[in-house]
């Protein structure tokens, strides 16, 4: 049992049991912390996969960025403590739990069915290669050139948007 | 990396795919509601981290910066909408939020 | 060719006319103005067929048919259909008549309208007719002749309903309006289908074409038949002949001026018009133009006996108008199609000008129709009375007026080609129409003054409605010297039947030949008529002018008789019952209350209230919660990848 397997299977069992709490808490502001943590698991996860640069990105946007705006956002609204869960519709939420494990199970058997690993043979030094700034860098800036401007513009467009949407009075 | 086989991190991600799903479904609070959203792209996104690992090619990469770019917007967008909606209904909870009824 | 060219103007100038005065005659208001754009535009029309008229006259005999193609309208398949003019005699002869009567009848106007509120839109009705009666007489193809031909049915309906705020005997102006276009409507169908029927069987509607194939063709003459009668069918509801001649007597609910202009002079020898242009489909089908000749003649004695007793001034002149149109068709139905071309334009002379004189009247008359309470009025309006009276004796077919040229030739017609029958009952009809006509004389302009002296002061109408009366009077005299009979004149002696013989000539040439008949048999049944027509004037003269209460007598005595006539032998009362009401009837009971209220309500609101459950139902399902809609986004997600799974 080498290192990579322990950090694997505790940075796995983070992210998984931080996901269920976020989503069971009553306080809008828990889930987003336990959110946060559950970010910080999956990029020890990019790192355990050689992506360098996605596990930097996933800490500065992910959880510091965008969990940072939530945060805010809740902070601002202060809106009151929900409910318990099953309190009322507890039928349709039943319901909707099972349809989300029956999809998890036929997504479980379909890895397990299709079983990728058989067929791929992991090549280390290429694995380390494809995760540097400079792979992807290069991806972005040549290939990906025009999707890259539109991503661009469309942070652009979603700025003016926000502002727009989020200010009191149309003048 | 290659001690692990790469089927623990697809479960996973499945895994975190279906408690978004579920948080999706049953929260009522939109902000949250919003929350499961990005803990589904993030589990999109450690798929992409997977496979791009494994097969050695930076493209599933350059897939996740391009998604996490999205996200941003969709957050801000998102958030704006909510707060819109807050000043108007003085409420987040999708349920009192039924606009779409005839 | 520069006039005859210039022929598309006639129709163009009063659509002009309309458009403007119709567009802008409110903003206008000034009468003058309205008035003088209106007369104008059928004035140069006018100018221009006499144009068009001497330049024809100059041509050699066989030129003297011109098309004057403007666009193309119609292409749908094999069917081509031109927007063409026919200048030809015949058409010029009646455009002539149409813009030369139209004209005076502007003028006129302008002095019978004037103060009318409606003043406008008259004018603007009126060039519209001219405009639609124009295409009709000008049309080069039976197309065009049935634009115009719905044109002028539309006018009609139009200026009968003029006053449309006035009531009208039992009812309104838009009920005799309706009933008007809904006769017509009646015609219109049979011509329809007659036009159907030649485009049918000759692949063409173009006159020159389809003529000429008629000539031609091996063609069952039964074919032919059927077109004819469905052609007279649409010439019995224009031009008011049994039994579609109930709506002219209604349309006197109209202005006088239109029904001296569309009821007297113009629209209502369409009918006669076309069955001359077709002359040789008609002459083709022997037994219908014994129908053509038989309807006339009822028409003719039927109408003249129901205009013995009418009091109203206009209505009189309506059942002589029906009962000269009867004449027409006489002429027509015997083969002698130009003497009742003759008849038509004498006819727009003198029956105009009996139209306007009645106008005068009633205009100082301050709108009394009743001819009893006319009387004396001689001394009050010498200008009209005088007029009137040239136009009666016209009529009544005096010698040397026109009425006598063209009535005789009839007549004569009918004697040679109908039978001595056929004669002796016009000849009745004629001394009929002299009764009646001298009884209306006498009743109006002679014997006591029968109207209330202080409230009606009778006087003389102004300079612009005599001027057109006298020259319309000029016209009654003479117009009858352009077809002298041959007897009188010798064998070319006739210029106008010379002039229109060329367009009659493949008739003629189907039609038995005349049979041999001498000059002393005509000159002698030309005397008996005559005579026959002298003694009835003497008699009516000597009855409503000297001894009024021999009429009175005589219609004590005879007073079922008398009852029949005054009621129009019931004949619109018998329609009433056998058409208009078992319609009415089965439209309310039937058509509304069962078929439309159950069937037709029933499966819309059916339908609609189907619709309203099954979707009272189904919005259940539209929650409006936004997670409502995403678990069953999820159950399909499910669902496809559970298929996935499955086939693989």
């Amino acid at each position: 049992m080498n290192i990579q397997i322990i950090l694997f299977i505790v940075l796995a069992s983070v992210a998984a049991v931080s996901s269920v709490v976020m989503i069971t808490r009553k306080n809008a502001v828990i889930s987003a912390v336990f959110l946060v943590l559950n970010f910080f698991a999956l990029a020890g996860l990019y790192l355990l996969l050689n992506a360098q640069f996605i596990a930097v990105v996933q800490i500065i946007v992910y959880a510091g960025a965008i969990m940072v705006l939530f945060l805010f956002v809740l902070m601002l609204l202060n809106t009151e403590t929900e409910h318990k869960l099953f309190v009322d519709k507890r039928a349709i939420k039943f319901f909707s739990i099972l349809v989300s494990a029956f999809v998890f199970v036929q997504v479980a058997y379909l890895i397990f069915f299709g079983h990728p690993s058989r067929t791929l043979t992991p090549d280390e030094a290429a694995s380390v290669k494809a995760g540097t700034i400079q792979a992807i860098g290069q991806q972005l800036y040549t290939n990906y050139i025009i999707p890259f401007e539109i991503a661009g513009f469309l942070l652009l467009a979603a700025t003016i948007g926000a502002l727009v949407l989020a200010k009191k009075k149309f003048e | 990396m290659s001690s692990i086989p790469m089927e623990y991190y697809l479960i996973l991600s499945a895994f975190m795919f279906s408690v978004g799903v579920a948080g999706v479904l049953i929260r009522r609070n939109a902000i949250v509601v919003f929350m499961c959203i990005e803990l589904m792209l993030n589990s999109a996104n450690l798929t992409l981290v997977t496979f791009s690992s494994y097969l050695g090619n930076s493209i599933g990469q350059v897939f996740v910066f391009f998604v996490m770019t999205v996200a941003a917007a969709e957050a801000a967008v998102g958030l704006a909408i909510i707060i819109a909606i807050f000043r108007n209904k003085k409420t987040v909870n999708i349920d009192e939020i039924n606009i779409f009824k005839w | 060719m520069v006039i005859i060219n210039l022929i598309y103007l006639t129709t163009l100038l009063p659509l002009a006319g309309f458009l403007i005065n119709g567009l802008f005659g409110r903003k206008i208001k000034n009468e003058k103005i309205i008035g003088i754009i209106g007369s104008a535009a059928v004035g140069i029309s006018f100018l221009i067929v006499l144009g068009a008229f001497i330049q024809t006259l100059g041509l050699p005999t066989e030129e003297r048919s011109n098309t004057v193609e403007l666009f193309s309208w119609l292409n749908v398949g094999g069917l081509h259909i031109k927007f063409a003019y026919l200048v030809d005699q015949l058409s010029l002869t009646m455009s002539l008549i149409v813009t030369g009567v139209g004209f005076l009848i502007h003028v006129y106007s302008i002095g019978y309208m004037h103060g009318d509120k409606g003043f406008w839109r008259f004018f603007a009705y009126l060039n519209l007719f001219i405009f639609a009666m124009m295409n009709l007489v000008l049309g080069d193809n039976f197309v065009v002749l049935f634009l115009g031909w719905e044109g002028v049915g539309l006018c009609s309906y139009l200026l009968i309903g003029f006053w449309y705020d006035r009531k009208f005997e039992k009812g309104t102006t838009s009920q005799a309006a309706k009933k008007a276009f809904v006769v017509n409507r009646i015609g219109d169908f049979g011509f329809l289908l007659g036009m159907f029927l030649i485009y049918m069987t000759f692949d063409s509607l173009n006159f020159k074409e389809v003529f000429s194939r008629a000539a031609s063709f091996p063609i069952a003459e039964s074919t032919f038949g059927l077109i004819a009668l469905f052609l007279f069918i649409g010439a019995t509801g224009k031009s008011a002949q049994i039994p579609l001649f109930v709506w002219l007597p209604d349309a006197m609910a109209g202005p006088t001026p239109v029904s001296a202009l569309i009821h007297a002079a113009t629209m209502v020898t369409a009918g006669v018009y076309m069955v001359s242009r077709a002359s040789i489909i008609f002459a083709s089908a022997p037994v219908v133009m014994t129908v053509v000749a038989v309807t006339g003649l009822l028409t003719a004695i039927m109408a003249a006996s129901i205009g013995l007793v009418q009091n109203d001034i206009k209505k009189v002149l309506a059942y002589s108008t029906v009962s000269q149109l009867g004449y027409m068709f006489l002429a027509a139905g015997v083969g002698a199609f130009s003497a009742s071309i003759f008849h038509v334009m004498t006819h727009a002379f003198f029956k105009a000008l009996l139209f306007l004189g009645a106008g005068s009247v009633i205009h100082g008359m301050h709108d009394e129709q009743n001819i009893q309470k006319y009387g004396g009025l001689k001394k009050y309006m010498p200008k009209t009375y005088i007029t009137f009276f040239i136009a009666t004796l016209a009529i009544t077919g005096v010698p040397g007026l026109s009425g006598f040229f063209s009535k005789d030739e009839i007549l004569w017609s009918a004697y040679a080609n109908g039978g001595f029958v056929f004669w002796l009952i016009g000849a009745i009809t004629a001394m009929l129409t002299a009764f009646y006509m001298f009884r209306l004389v006498s009743l109006t302009f002679y014997g006591k003054e029968r109207f209330d002296h202080h409230h009606i002061h009778p006087h003389e109408s102004p300079a612009l409605m005599t001027v057109p009366l006298m020259i319309l009077a000029f016209l009654s005299v003479v117009g009858g010297y352009v077809g002298i009979p041959k007897v009188f004149a010798g064998e070319h002696g006739n210029l106008f039947e010379g002039w229109l013989e060329p367009i009659y000539a493949p008739a003629q040439a189907k039609l038995a030949t005349f049979g041999s008949h001498t000059h002393l048999e005509e000159i002698l049944l030309m005397a008996v008529s005559v005579a026959a027509v002298l003694s009835a004037i003497y008699f009516s003269l000597h009855v409503y002018r000297k001894n009024p209460q021999i009429a009175e007598n005589v219609s004590n005595k005879f007073k079922g008789f008398y009852n029949l006539l005054l009621n129009k032998y019931f004949v619109d009362e018998a329609y009433e019952a056998a058409v208009v009401q078992p319609i009415q009837k089965g439209s309310e009971k039937f058509l509304w209350k069962i078929f439309d209220v159950k069937i037709i309500d029933g499966m819309v609101n059916g339908v609609a209230s189907l619709v309203e459950s099954g979707s009272g139902f189904i919005r259940k399902i539209q929650t409006g919660v936004t997670q409502s809609y995403a678990v069953v986004m999820m159950v399909g997600i499910a669902l496809a990848l559970l298929w996935l799974i499955l086939s693989l």
